[in-house]
């Protein structure tokens, strides 16, 4: 077993031949399954708290306050005592809800963001699914999320929850347009689905920077729409504080809560690797092509730190719009993605295709 | 042609819009010398309150133990949720004439709204507003207080 912190591909690799050589190829898949399970839900526990305790911090600063600072040294385990205390809540049972799709609709936000979460591509060999339609998978499971807040709106037989469930699925129809269409921008750049060639396409220079003004345009359109699409701020009308109490969670307690409030967290972390990804190279380090010893310093630097910086970078981004913009009303929102964002797009679409037909760009 | 330029105008002038607000909260975010909340427990030591701040009904005494108060009710009558009591004695002066004096000022903090009612209405100025403000007991009764000192007097003068 070599381990390589630069490329983890022939690590994976001797784990599964030894799997394979020791046992039956349906047993050796399982655990290899469980064992990816498991690593990811450990991964997704920690970074979800972690969002949790980055959110309040930058919030904090930037409304001049200092955040959480009691539990431990600048309050570090704070979201930490919050999960300890959620875990211990009593789960309130709803008066005439509907007992089956209130329990389940938690666990169908959680799935569709835990099944999104596989086909990102961590780190060179680091990567649990790769399809050759890896983009249009993530975009399908990531928006099966809004079912489940459409149920939990529904069951919860209260007006508040069922007008939030109501908005965040006109939200989504209409952003999740531009989501797509701002992806396949990039897909005709890239001539792939596929993240791991999406990735190696971008080894001499980012999308971002190679595909220059489309590619640009294409990024700040999907920043502004899968903010909207993981319903944070200022497109948070689904769970508007100030109009209908909590939204579509009004109603849960406890740990279903702490489902939908960690669920929103990592809707954010996939949304932003998946813009890392796309535009930004993923775990490719920085190269600028020809300039072959700049390139060999930015290599020294784990393909992982880049991925983990550049998604660390677009979750700031987010966060910085969510602690800036007021909400908009419901009427502005709609208006922003059908008179605005689509036709931009759409122009957007046929800008690159032209540039790469005539092969202007870099 | 007119409305795509407006078309694009508006866009323009929407994003400069947002980018100035990202401005302001990027600006704070980087310095952190703004911040203007205070670390209670840790800066109690040198906390100072506003002057407007009121924490408690207090006795002004001067330092011979002698108040102002001559126990004329004025402050019990005036207090809108009664927490305020005064318990006067009667004392026979040393020329034999009889008089009312303080015996026990009675102030319910518990009750206290802290409408600075009393010592606006007080004849004889006997009564402040004090900042300290950490107030709280285990036990209900320990903020009924009693506030003219044990063994203190009337101040020569106030009652003429």
């Amino acid at each position: 077993m070599n381990f390589d912190i630069y490329d983890f591909s022939s690590f994976t690799k001797s784990i599964d031949e030894g799997l394979m050589a020791s046992m039956s190829p349906f047993w050796a898949i399982t655990i290899e399954m469980i064992i990816i399970g498991v690593l990811i839900l450990g991964f997704y526990a920690v970074v979800g708290l972690y969002l949790v305790y980055a959110e309040r911090k930058i919030c904090a600063f930037m409304q001049c306050r200092v955040g959480p600072n009691r539990v431990g040294p600048y309050g570090f385990f704070q979201t930490i005592a919050d999960l300890i205390k959620l875990l211990l809540k009593e789960l309130i049972p709803i008066k005439n809800a509907d007992k089956i799709l209130f329990n389940i609709a938690p666990f169908i936000v959680i799935i569709a963001s835990f099944m999104a979460i596989a086909a990102i591509p961590f780190a060179k060999g680091l990567h649990a699914l790769d399809f050759n339609i890896g983009v249009l998978y993530v975009m399908a499971v990531s928006s099966m999320g809004v079912i489940g807040i459409l149920l939990a709106g529904w069951s919860s037989n209260n007006k508040y929850s069922l007008i939030g469930a109501m908005r965040s699925g006109a939200q989504i129809v209409s952003y999740e347009l531009s989501v797509g269409l701002s992806l396949i921008t990039i897909v005709i750049l890239a001539g792939s689905l596929q993240f791991s060639t999406i990735v190696e396409g971008q080894r001499n220079g980012w999308f971002i920077f190679t595909g220059h003004i489309p590619a640009i345009i294409a990024f700040l359109v999907f920043l502004v729409a899968s903010t909207a699409e993981t319903n944070r701020g200022p497109f948070d009308l689904a769970e508007a504080e100030s109009e209908l109490t909590a939204g579509f969670h009004t109603e849960y307690s406890g740990i279903k809560f702490a489902f939908f409030f960690l669920a929103e967290y990592m809707n954010m972390f996939i949304v932003a690797s998946i813009a890392a990804t796309v535009f930004l190279g993923g775990w490719m380090p920085f190269h600028i092509g020809g300039w072959e010893a700049f390139n060999g310093i930015m290599d020294y630097i784990p393909p992982f730190i880049w991925y983990i910086g550049k998604t660390a970078f677009v979750i700031f981004l987010m966060m910085w719009f969510k602690w800036t913009f007021p909400r908009l009303r419901i009427d502005q929102l709609l208006t922003l993605e059908w008179k605005y964002l689509l036709p931009i797009n759409l122009f957007n679409i046929i800008l690159m295709a032209f540039i790469v037909l005539m092969g202007w760009h870099f | 042609m007119k409305s795509i330029i407006n078309y694009l105008a508006e866009i323009f002038r929407g994003v400069s819009a947002l980018i100035k607000g990202m401005k302001v909260t990027g600006y704070y975010f980087i310095h952190p010398g703004e911040i203007v909340t205070q670390q209670y427990p840790e800066n109690r030591k040198k906390l100072v309150m506003f002057e407007r701040f009121k924490g408690e009904v207090v006795m002004i005494h001067n330092e011979n133990n002698e108040h102002h108060c001559t126990a004329c009710g004025i402050c019990e009558m005036n207090c809108p949720n009664g927490s305020i009591e005064i318990i006067s004695k009667t004392v026979t002066s040393e020329d034999g004439k009889k008089k009312k004096v303080l015996a026990h000022h009675i102030y319910h903090l518990g009750m206290c709204t802290f409408c600075n009612l009393c010592v606006k209405t007080c004849p004889s100025n006997a009564l402040k507003m004090d900042q300290t403000f950490e107030h709280a007991v285990f036990d209900r009764t320990k903020l009924t207080k009693v506030l003219n000192r044990p063994g203190s007097v009337l101040m020569k003068g106030v009652d003429k």
